[in-house]
C-alpha cells in the first residue's frame, strides 16, 4: 500500500472519529433533555406534561422511522442553512446529529423508567423539587443504563458515519466505497473494515468498563 | 450524638374521605377519618392490605391529599400545601419505607447526606450531621458502603438515619419491619424507640403485624375497609377489644388461639344437648388468674378446663388471656362470677 493510501486512510480515520464524537456529544446534549423529559411527563409523573409527551413522542419515533440515507438526502437545504455547505464531515454532523437526537432520547428514557418508583417517592417525601428529582436521584441511579446506552449510540453513529459519503462526508465508509469498491482495491476495504472492527470494539469496552465502574447496585468485592 | 430534643408535633386528621377515580367508576379509599396523635406519641395503625392505612400515612407528608376533610401536621394544613410550603412541611416529616428506598449509586454517608442535600446544607454542616446520624444508627464501619453490601436490617438504619437528617418532627414510618426478619425486626423497633425517648419526635407507622404495636407503639388504631374501627390507648385496646378486625388481629400475635380440636367444632349457637361453653377470659394490671378459676371450681362449684392461655406485656403493663371451657348450664353464673372480679369474658361458642 502507498504511504499516500496510509496517509489518506489516517486522514479517514480522523474524519471519522471528529464526527461520530460532534454528533455524539451534540446528540447527547439534544437528547438528554429530550430523553428525561420523555421519561417524567405521562400524566402523574414528576413533570406531567401527557399532550407535549405525546407530541414530542410521535415526533422521536417519526425521526426514528426516516431510514438514514434518505434523512441526509431530505435535510441538504436544512445542512446547507445551518452550516453553510451540504458537502463534508461539518455537513455531516448535521444528519448524524438529527439521528442520533431521538436514538439517544429513547435509549436515556427506558433507562429513567427502570429507576424505582420507590426512589421518587422517597425523594419527594424528603421536600425535593422535580428538578432535584431528576439531578440526584434518576440521572445518577439511570447512570449505568445511560452508559450502555450512549455506547450503543455512538457504534450505531460509526455505521451511520459511513452512510455520509453520498453527501461527500469522506470518512472511512466513503474511502472503503471509492478506494475499495470502485477502484477495486481490496486492501484499502480490508483496512477500512479491520480499522473499524477495532474502533467498534475499542467503544464497546470503555463503554462496559464505565458503566461497571458506575454501576453499585450489585454487592462486589471492592479491593479493600 | 448529643440527644438535642426536638418538640414532636401533633398530627390531626379531620374527616378525611380519599376517593380515586377507578376503571369502574369512584374508588372510595378512606372514609370519615378523625384520629389525633399526640406530640411525642407513637402511633400505630393497624389494617389489613388495601384497607387504607398506607394512603393515611401518605397525607401527612402530602404524597397523597385528600378528597374532603383536612390533615393538619404541626398546625400545617398539609392537604391544602403546595410548592414550597409543602416541601417545607415535608422537611419536618421524615420517613421510612419498607423496602428502604435507599440510592443504590450512594453509599450510607451520601444516603443520609441526601435529605440534607436537598435542603440546601453547607457541605461542611452535612458532614457533622451524617457522621453524627451515622453514630446513631451504628454504621460507623459500613460508612463508605453502597447499599448492595448490606443487610436488610443495615439499610433500614440507614433509611431511619436519612429519615431523622433534616431534624423532623415527626417520623412516619411505612410498614418499615415487615420486609425484615423478627430478630432483625427487634432491633429496628428498638432503634425507632430509643430515638422517639431521645429525640422526642412523635411516630406514625402503619404495620399488618400486631406485634409491632405492641411492641413499640404508645396508642394505636384499627382500620378496615377504610374507617377507622377502634382507637385508643394500646394497652386498652388490647385488653378490651370491641371490633371483630381488633379481636381477629389480637389473636394472630397473643398466640392465644382455640386448638384446632375445639375450634373445629364450635357452634355460635347453644346445643340443646349437654354441652361446654368456650370463653375468653382476659385479665389486666396485677389481677392473678389462677387463685381466680380456683375459687370459681372452690366457692361456685363450676368446673373449669383451660384449653389455651398466656401473658403479654404491652410497656411494663402484663395482661392475660385465657380460654377455658365451663358446663353451658352453668356459663352465666361463670361469667359473672369472673366479671365481678373485674376480669373481662366473651363467649366463643359451645362444643358437644
Amino acid at each position: 500500500m502507498s504511504a499516500n493510501l496510509i496517509s489518506l486512510l489516517i486522514e479517514a480515520t480522523w474524519q471519522t472519529i471528529y464526527m461520530v464524537a460532534a454528533s455524539t456529544v451534540l446528540g447527547t446534549i439534544l437528547g438528554l433533555p429530550l430523553g428525561v423529559f420523555l421519561a417524567t411527563s405521562q400524566r402523574g409523573e414528576l413533570l406531567s406534561a401527557p399532550m407535549v409527551n405525546r407530541v414530542l413522542g410521535l415526533i422521536v419515533n417519526a425521526a426514528r422511522s426516516v431510514p438514514f440515507i434518505i434523512l441526509v438526502v431530505a435535510i441538504i437545504p436544512f445542512t446547507r442553512a445551518l452550516v453553510g455547505t451540504s458537502i463534508g464531515t461539518d455537513a455531516a454532523i448535521v444528519p448524524l446529529t438529527i439521528a442520533a437526537t431521538p436514538f439517544i432520547a429513547r435509549l436515556v428514557e427506558n433507562s429513567i423508567r427502570e429507576v424505582d418508583a420507590g426512589l421518587i417517592e422517597a425523594a419527594r417525601a424528603m421536600g425535593a423539587t422535580p428538578m432535584q428529582i431528576i439531578r440526584k436521584v434518576l440521572l445518577r441511579e439511570a447512570l449505568p443504563g445511560i452508559t450502555l446506552g450512549l455506547t450503543l449510540a455512538v457504534v450505531s453513529l460509526i455505521g451511520y458515519s459511513a452512510m455520509v459519503g453520498a453527501v461527500g462526508g469522506e470518512g472511512l465508509g466513503d474511502l472503503g466505497i471509492r478506494y475499495g469498491y470502485q477502484r477495486f482495491m481490496p486492501d484499502v476495504m480490508l483496512t477500512v473494515v479491520v480499522i473499524l472492527i477495532v474502533m467498534v470494539q475499542l467503544v464497546q469496552s470503555v463503554g462496559e468498563w464505565i458503566a461497571a465502574r458506575v454501576d453499585k447496585r450489585a454487592a462486589r468485592n471492592r479491593g479493600h | 450524638m448529643t440527644p438535642e430534643p426536638t418538640t414532636g408535633a401533633a398530627i390531626r386528621f379531620d374527616g378525611v374521605g380519599k376517593a380515586f377515580a377507578g376503571p369502574k367508576g369512584q374508588v372510595t379509599a378512606l372514609e370519615d377519618v378523625s384520629l389525633t396523635v399526640q406530640p411525642g406519641a407513637v402511633c400505630g395503625i393497624i389494617g389489613r392490605s388495601g384497607a387504607g392505612k398506607s394512603t393515611l400515612l401518605r397525607m401527612v407528608n402530602g404524597l397523597e391529599r385528600p378528597t374532603s376533610g383536612t390533615v393538619t401536621v404541626a398546625g400545617h394544613d398539609v392537604g391544602r400545601a403546595s410548592g414550597s410550603a409543602l416541601r417545607g412541611i415535608r422537611r419536618d416529616v421524615g420517613m421510612i419505607f419498607q423496602h428502604f428506598n435507599l440510592l443504590a449509586s450512594r453509599t450510607v454517608f451520601g444516603n443520609i447526606a441526601l435529605p440534607l442535600e436537598i435542603a440546601g446544607t453547607p457541605s461542611d454542616r452535612i458532614r457533622v450531621t451524617v457522621n453524627d446520624l451515622i453514630a446513631r444508627v451504628g454504621l460507623e464501619a459500613q460508612r463508605d458502603r453502597y447499599p448492595a453490601e448490606l443487610s436488610g436490617g443495615q439499610k433500614q438504619r440507614v433509611g431511619i438515619a436519612r429519615a431523622l437528617a433534616t431534624r423532623p418532627k415527626v417520623l412516619l414510618s411505612d410498614e418499615a419491619t415487615s420486609a425484615l426478619d423478627p430478630e432483625t425486626t427487634q432491633t429496628v423497633l428498638r432503634l425507632l424507640g430509643d430515638i422517639n425517648r431521645d429525640l422526642g419526635l412523635t411516630i406514625l407507622l402503619i404495620t399488618h403485624e400486631m406485634a409491632v404495636v405492641r411492641d413499640i407503639a404508645s396508642h394505636m388504631a384499627v382500620i378496615d375497609q377504610g374507617r377507622i374501627v377502634e382507637a385508643g390507648a394500646t394497652y386498652d385496646v388490647f385488653v378490651r377489644p370491641q371490633h371483630p378486625t381488633t379481636r381477629s388481629f389480637l389473636s394472630g400475635v397473643t398466640g392465644v388461639t382455640l386448638p384446632q380440636f375445639i375450634a373445629g367444632r364450635l357452634e355460635q349457637t347453644r346445643p340443646d344437648a349437654a354441652s361446654q361453653e368456650v370463653i375468653r377470659v382476659t385479665f389486666a394490671g396485677d389481677h392473678a388468674t389462677d387463685p381466680m378459676l380456683a375459687r370459681l371450681t372452690g366457692q361456685m362449684g363450676i368446673d373449669v378446663n383451660i384449653l389455651a392461655g398466656a401473658i403479654e406485656e404491652i410497656g411494663p403493663r402484663p395482661f392475660g388471656n385465657l380460654l377455658i371451657s365451663v358446663d353451658a348450664m352453668r356459663g352465666d353464673d361463670a361469667r359473672a362470677y369472673l366479671e365481678r372480679h373485674g376480669l373481662l369474658t366473651e363467649v366463643l361458642g359451645y362444643v358437644r
